[in-house]
């Protein structure tokens, strides 16, 4: 937005001021309106463009459906760019929100983060429900659509190779959680009677004992569960991954959790997984183990992290 | 932020079906996932590509409202009780 533009704007509204009172009136505040603001209000003519993309699929045409049904981030609308044999999901997106600078700073507060996740995911989520999806890691831009196709064509023969392995397969999260206060409350009588206490010291001391020895009870019962989990659902399993457990404020009110995997099954064997997880994660007391998904392969789109991630119990 | 929260954290459980829409992109059916269950997968997971901007969600800082902590604080060179993930051969040189 120029300078010049903004003067114009002002010598008109003060033309109107002298034909008409009532309409130079109405030019008047919008002129003071328009100095208070920072920021010229008319859109720049041709704002700096960015690509944002979610995630690569085939060129078959099943996700045609999807392009310009808006739904990507901040609302703009998807598009494919096809480049030998392969598509990749994108939005354009205006540099001024999705340079890295800005970005850094939206990606840097919680509700900006779970903005740009939840659409980030709403998008790759709606192709993986049509074909299989090779979804990019959180906050991929590139600066133009050619970009994009050089980056298609660069990686094509592995594109193509990743999307044939990961066709007719979900991602499932399998997850052990421990909540002390249930086994405490619930399933964790004190092994034998109680002895009468000779003072409230004393009783304080037993009762602490008695609640220590039940939390580690648990949290060795809670490893044996993750084993058992972990080989019964073991069959279906294409490939495996191991997440750092869940903590933090996010995670809260759920119980601790010992275990978070993710875990590439046959889209036909999901129903196994999870009766097979089920089965095998009920009937401990204060042990819990949920299924999540399915998802599309997030967890398998690229090489294991270097540095190799765990999911063994906090201590 | 209109996108909806989720208040007490619980993980979505729906059935494959379910997440087709009659809407080309579709509002959003079942109940939303969890975020941290999303966001274990889109700061950890997806095809790491070097975009134009490089912006690696490890470079972020994101000491802003202690949002590590919020998310994980967990450390990892704990072994896995998985092999190591097994794909496609020749991966490396062109997802890494």
């Amino acid at each position: 937005m120029s300078t010049t533009e903004r003067t114009d704007a002002r010598t008109d509204a003060r033309t109107d001021a002298r034909t008409d009172g009532r309409t130079g009136a109405r030019a008047a505040s919008r002129e003071r309106a328009s100095e208070e603001s920072v920021l010229p209000r008319l859109p720049p003519r041709e704002a700096p463009i960015r690509v944002y993309v979610y995630g690569i699929s085939r060129d078959d045409g099943s996700l045609v459906p999807l392009a310009g049904a808006g739904g990507g981030v901040d609302g703009h609308d998807v598009r494919l760019v096809a480049e030998g044999g392969l598509v990749a999901l994108v939005s354009a997106v205006p540099a001024e929100a999705f340079d890295e600078e800005p970005l850094r700073r939206r990606l840097e507060r919680l509700p900006g983060l779970e903005e740009l996740a939840r659409a980030h995911h709403a998008v790759v989520d709606a192709a993986f429900a049509r074909a299989p999806v090779l979804p990019l890691r959180l906050a991929t831009v590139y600066t133009g659509e050619e970009r994009v196709r050089g980056m298609l064509l660069a990686h094509r023969d592995a594109f193509t190779e990743m999307l044939t392995w990961l066709d007719g397969h979900v991602e499932l999260g399998l997850k052990v959680f421990v909540d002390p206060a249930a086994a405490s409350s619930a399933a964790h009588p004190s092994p034998e009677p109680a002895p009468e206490p000779t003072s409230p010291g004393r009783e304080y001391l037993l009762r602490r004992r008695r609640q220590r020895r039940g939390t580690e009870d648990l949290w060795r019962a809670a490893e044996a569960v993750t084993a058992q989990v972990t080989r019964a659902v073991q069959d279906t399993v294409r490939a495996a991954v191991a997440h750092p457990a869940q903590q933090g404020e996010l995670s809260a009110g759920r119980g601790v959790n010992v275990a978070n995997h993710a875990c590439l099954v046959p889209a036909n064997t999901e129903a196994r997984f999870r009766a097979e997880a089920e089965a095998a994660g009920s009937g401990v007391t204060g042990v819990r183990v949920e299924v999540t998904g399915p998802w599309a392969p997030y967890s398998f789109a690229s090489p294991v992290a270097e540095g190799g991630e765990g999911g063994a119990p906090p201590r | 932020m209109n996108t909806p929260r989720v208040a007490d954290g619980r993980p979505e459980r729906r059935e494959r079906g379910e997440r087709l829409t009659e809407s080309p992109l579709g509002p959003p059916v079942g109940p939303p996932v969890a975020l941290i269950d999303l966001l274990d997968r889109l700061l950890t997971g997806g095809a790491v590509l070097t975009g134009d901007l490089v912006l690696s969600i490890a470079d972020v800082d994101l000491v802003h409202i202690n949002l590590r902590a919020v998310i994980r604080s967990v450390t990892a060179d704990d072994p896995t009780p998985w092999a190591r993930v097994v794909g496609p051969e020749r991966r490396e040189e062109d997802t890494a």
